[in-house]
């Protein structure tokens, strides 16, 4: 499967090739910002349409990496510069490729160091396609941690009062994960003599070394996924960082952590992945109730937000680990969704913070009846959120469900429970900010939304109608892979650990697949 | 293609309604969704006359693939069967003059497209619930009404009450519904699949199948059965989940009558006939259903006879009379479930929007004490009022006395004691249900006036957009019962529900006529008790009601305040759960989890003074390995089960 030339590597290296012209740049200071401005988003237009035009020509019935691409780097060692997509990594590409134009289009309310902005925040969406594309675990590590550096500036610079409390944070958490998975790979290269995830998921680990390669991969993963108690770092980064920093953390960097445990720890690590299961769903129903009702009790828009993205992540680490086709598709399908909605309901915090307003639920109110539009676009995303039937956030939440129901019924019913709790926090938060009176002078004279920030929205609404009514067109992408995955999974730990199946007798809860 | 008309005519005019203003303004708006609303129920009833002619069998309406993962494979689809179609023909009418009426009573209102936006858009999601071929279209349906209702509830976004009212209504909505989703869940673990054709087919080879749960094991189709109808109970405001539908009255009436009376709570009901071949072979789920089904009706009986909102006792009757149709339904008496669903569609919205006549004359008052004498002044108001409420009291020839008849009628001939639990409390309800209407009808009517002067001045009838569509419903309520009777629920019920319902052969549907006469006769005795007790109480002896609360204090507390339902779940819940979730968030996350990066980072940051700061960190460590040995439990018991 290719198209004649590396489109992965050049999607991966296109946003540098901006960081170059943006830094060959001279002139008075407005014109280099406005110049820089620009610039970033024809470079992330380019890369968005190369990403349309990779979703065209893949082939979702071809099972493996298409577009692959490797070239000799430490020979000898095994370890090649190796990209590929599959229908897993895929879609992560398409939302990093969807969202950076958005959030480029929202860091126009940057004034400061605009340029310098501008080349982090390339760099950023550089290294971040590289992750997702990597077929390498070495390449995949050196971009994982490579995201850090252009984050950790975005956040450091350009972030809100507590920004380098809030960096320290991020770094450190993220670090010390990191070191351990530095350790695993080293195992893992020593053992498979190869660095090719292909290689690497075929090459057998001994089960009792498959647990400390697993605990490795948790601390790293867990970390970026903000799976509880490891999340605190999240709340901090979210709220201090600038605007767009939040879309990319929030929407796509988050997603690491969930891709790492589907791309490394499952199918690499089954059994110590089936042992760990009940661990991980209490932590995806710690996560779910703990962090919902922390949501419950913040006084702050953006903050709020924020927790809820790590409730979600709750139900997404339950999905991975019920290794059912279901559950499995419904935590891709909610990274995704996820990744849009937040984004949006982030976006909606921007539009209030650029009108000079501050996020604290106590101080808005009533916005309903000056910002129309503005009040459906934050309601729709917020429903989505909750996942109502029609928007996105509702088939990943009940494909997990379903998912989770195929393994326990009290991780069906506790993993739901943000059902009744994101409705709670969620719809204070609405009526906080969208409804009842006025709390101060000031607010009535608000303006509806700018044309830019339509520019930003719109595809985000409609994003998430799309994946609510056809999902269809995103599930069939990675159906393949993950069938594939939850095989080998059910091959791999049998017949040392059957699913406990409730239903008895007669009911074969077999794992169907189409 | 009159189904697909009929169910997206609505969608189109709530988009046209919400987006159009700027193109259309303000009355075009409004009365293009009006006339789409005609459009959806002309051919609503049209295609339900047409399946009645071809003599039914119709295929569903395949439109989309909508989820496709594994073998989970819902569609947008649109189910047409006898059930699907009834429900179908009666929604888009009633909400087609509810549309109208809202033209006249909404008249005033600066945002009304948007309302009619809300309105269209609700009609919508109900029609896709009433024509689901799976549970998850369903459950689309199901939660988008629930959306509207918030909406709705939440429309005068201005009020704090109604804010609270709004998000109450989604709250306890979600419970049910995750109860409902859960239960989904588990159908499609036990059939594989979650279309209603595929589930039906297979539940002769699932009878036996256990689920175990709580330690023990159960029928797998009784959990499925008792799941689903949590969440209709959620919907259907049955009592434990009812708290939402009085406050609910926040909302504009034509809200009431639409969403909270005629169609959106009867989707409970509707749920539960709908699952009728997989429940008949759940009997346990059944009897909760006629317990919650009877209780509920006794319950909200009781707190309807001394509420002073009109609004409100009207609400409370709503309540009572969805229990009556889960007592039937429970008892597998389905068919007849059905025939009061249409009936209580009719005549329920009836007496909401003729209430809204009322409030409309007095400025917005909803204290029927602050009534009184106003029949003389708003005439066909009056006369209306009065054929709802002898339908709902159940007095021939008015529908409620069919249906309701033949509910207790059903529940006599069980000869269970569940059976006989239900009849004694609807009888109980039945007599009830008279006094607290009557009450209603003579404090607003009849009696002095004890109308504030300034409002007296202004009182008038209704504007003829709002007459118009009472009048209608009036014929309905009178006619509905002795009408569908024959069809619905005589001796050619089975031919015209066809296999849209699942009635065991051997059930009490046919035994409904061989009751003695004296318990046949004694739901309409009951019934004119009831009507007799408030005349003397408000027309007689207008000093007895005062001094009956006083001779019974608690217990006329005890209903004035609800059954305390709401404190209770205040005191036991909501501010415990606010409570929770600050003390988690300060305590849990700021002080426990960060207190060991903070510590190791001042313990690095500061080694000068590490003994000091060693100990400061210990504190949050020991906290944090308590949090670490809780989620160790929570695992082992996730393991072990």
């Amino acid at each position: 499967m290719g198209v004649g030339f590396p489109i992965l590597s050049l999607m991966i290296f296109l946003p540098l090739v901006g960081v170059a012209f943006l830094a060959t740049l001279r002139g008075d200071e407005a014109a280099v910002a406005r110049n820089a401005r620009w610039g970033a988003l024809w470079s992330s237009v380019v890369s968005l349409g190369l990403g349309i035009f990779l979703w065209l020509k893949f082939d979702p019935s071809v099972a493996g990496y298409q577009f692959a691409e490797s070239d000799t780097w430490l020979s000898g060692l095994d370890v090649q510069y190796r990209v590929g997509v599959d229908g897993i990594s895929l879609f992560l590409v398409e939302l990093t490729v969807f969202l950076s134009p958005i959030a480029i289009l929202a860091s126009w309310s940057i004034t400061r160091r605009v340029r310098d902005f501008m080349i982090f925040f390339l760099l950023l969406e550089s290294v971040t396609l590289g992750m997702f594309c990597a077929t390498d675990f070495v390449i995949f590590y050196i971009f994982f941690e490579a995201v850090l550096i252009p984050m950790y500036f975005i956040i450091g610079i350009w972030g809100g009062e507590r920004r380098i409390y809030a960096t320290v944070k991020f770094f450190l958490f993220t670090m010390a994960g990191s070191v351990l998975m530095l350790v695993a790979l080293v195992w893992m290269w020593h053992n498979a003599g190869s660095t090719d995830l292909t290689v690497l998921t075929r090459t057998k680990i001994p089960p009792d070394v498959q647990t400390w390669l697993f605990v490795a991969f948790l601390a790293s993963f867990g970390v970026k996924a903000a799976v509880w108690p490891l999340h605190t770092w999240l709340p901090d980064a979210y709220a201090e960082a600038p605007l767009p920093g939040t879309i990319m953390l929030a929407a796509v960097l988050s997603k690491m952590g969930a891709y790492g445990f589907i791309r490394f720890a499952v199918p690499m690590l089954p059994q110590a992945s089936q042992a760990a299961a009940p661990l991980m769903f209490a932590l995806g129903v710690v996560a779910v109730i703990y962090i919902s009702l922390v949501a419950l009790a913040q006084t702050d828009m953006k903050r709020l937000v924020a927790y809820s993205s790590v409730a979600h992540m709750g139900v997404i680490v339950i999905g991975i680990f019920t290794f059912t086709v279901e559950g499995i598709e419904g935590a891709l399908f909610q990274m995704l969704s996820h990744g849009i909605i937040i984004a949006g309901l982030f976006v909606c915090t921007g539009v209030l913070l650029s009108r000079g307003e501050d996020t604290a639920l106590s101080r808005l109110g009533g916005l309903a009846a000056v910002m129309p539009v503005f009040a459906t676009l934050l309601m729709l995303f917020s429903l989505a959120s909750m996942g109502l039937p029609g928007t996105s956030g509702f088939v990943g939440e009940i494909l997990v469900i379903v998912g989770a129901m195929k393994v326990n019924f009290w991780v069906s019913l506790l993993g739901g429970m943000g059902m009744v709790l994101g409705a709670a926090f969620m719809l204070v938060m609405l009526r906080a900010v969208l409804f009842d009176k006025f709390t101060r002078p000031g607010l009535e004279s608000l303006k509806d939304l700018r044309p830019a920030e339509y520019a930003m929205l719109v595809p985000l609404a409609v994003m998430t109608l799309w994946l609510g009514i056809y999902p269809v067109s995103f599930t069939h992408i990675f159906d393949g892979p993950v069938t594939a995955l939850v095989q080998a999974h059910v091959a791999a730990v049998q017949p040392a650990a059957v699913l406990p199946a409730a239903v008895q007798p007669g009911v074969a809860v077999a794992m169907e697949t189409k | 293609m009159l189904t697909e008309i009929a169910v997206f005519a609505p969608l189109a005019g709530a988009v046209f309604a919400g987006l159009g203003r700027p193109a259309l303004g303000k009355q075009g708006a409004i009365w293009v969704s009006i006339l789409l609303m005609v459009v959806s129920a002309v051919a609503g009833v049209a295609d339900f006359y047409q399946y009645e002619v071809t003599g039914g069998g119709w295929a569903p309406l395949h439109l989309a693939i909508w989820v496709s993962v594994g073998s989970f494979t819902p569609d947008w689809a649109l189910r047409q069967d006898t059930l699907s179609l009834v429900v179908v023909a009666m929604v888009s009418v009633v909400s087609m003059l509810i549309h109208v009426y809202s033209a006249g009573y909404m008249a005033h209102d600066k945002t009304v497209p948007r309302f009619f936006a809300y309105l269209s858009l609700f009609t919508f999601a109900m029609l896709m619930l009433a024509t689901a071929n799976n549970l998850l279209q369903l459950f689309f349906g199901w939660e988008g009404v629930g959306l509207v209702s918030y909406l709705l509830i939440g429309y005068w976004y201005e009020k704090p009450s109604a804010n609270a009212a709004a998000i109450k209504a989604f709250i306890v909505n979600r419970v049910g519904d995750l109860a409902f989703a859960v239960g989904i869940a588990l159908t499609y673990l036990v059939f594989n699949t979650i279309d209603f054709d595929g589930i039906f087919a297979a539940v002769p080879a699932h009878l036996a199948d256990k689920y175990a749960l709580f330690g023990s094991v159960f029928p797998a189709l009784e959990v499925i059965g008792v799941l689903l109808f949590i969440g209709a109970m959620g919907k259907s405001a049955q009592i434990v989940l009812h708290t939402w539908l009085a406050d609910a009255m926040e909302g504009p009436t034509p809200v009431s009558a639409l969403i909270h009376a005629a169609t959106m709570v009867a989707a409970g009901v509707f749920l539960v006939v709908r699952m009728s071949p997989l429940l008949n072979h759940a009997p346990g789920a059944l009897s909760f259903v006629t317990f919650i089904g009877a209780t509920t009706a006794l319950f909200a009986g009781t707190v309807g006879c001394v509420q002073n909102d009109i609004k409100r006792i009207i609400a409370y009757s709503t309540c009572s009379q969805l229990g009556y149709m889960f007592l039937a339904a429970g008892l597998g008496a389905y068919p007849v479930a059905m025939f009061h669903l249409i009936n209580h569609a009719f005549f329920k919205a009836l007496l909401f929007l003729a209430a809204g006549s009322v409030i409309h004359a007095m400025s917005d008052e909803q204290d029927i004490r602050k009534m009184g004498g106003l029949g003389r002044k708003l005439p066909i108001t009056y006369g209306v009022m009065l054929c709802g409420a002898l339908a709902l009291a159940g007095i021939p020839p008015f529908s409620g006395y069919f249906s309701k008849d033949a509910i207790l009628g059903a529940a006599f001939a069980t000869h269970t004691s569940m059976g006989f639990y239900g009849w004694a409390c609807g009888v109980f309800t039945a007599g009830l249900t008279a006094f607290y209407i009557s009450r209603l009808f003579l404090l607003t009517f009849h009696t002095e006036s004890r109308v504030a002067p300034e409002v007296a001045a202004h009182v008038h009838e209704s504007p003829v957009t709002m007459l118009g569509p009472i009048v209608l419903l009036a014929f309905g309520a009178l006619s509905s019962g002795f009408l569908l009777r024959n069809a619905f629920i005589g001796h050619g019920f089975a031919a015209f529900w066809g296999a849209s319902i699942a009635v065991d052969p051997n059930s009490i549907m046919t035994q409904i006529d061989g009751i003695p006469a004296w318990a046949a006769m004694s739901p309409l005795a009951a019934g004119i008790v009831g009507i007799g007790v408030a005349a003397w109480f408000y027309i007689l002896a207008p000093e007895m009601p005062a001094r009956a609360a006083a001779r019974f204090n608690g217990l006329y507390l005890f209903l004035l305040n609800k059954w305390y339902f709401d404190e209770v779940y205040d005191a036991l819940l909501v501010r415990p759960a606010l409570r929770l979730a600050k003390l988690i968030w300060h305590v849990g996350d700021e002080q426990m989890i960060d207190g060991v990066p903070n510590g190791l980072a001042h313990l690095t940051a500061d080694a000068s003074s590490q003994t000091v700061k060693l100990q400061t960190g210990s504190i949050a460590l020991y906290a944090f390995i308590m949090l670490v040995g809780l989620l160790g439990f929570l695992s082992l018991f996730l393991w072990i089960r």
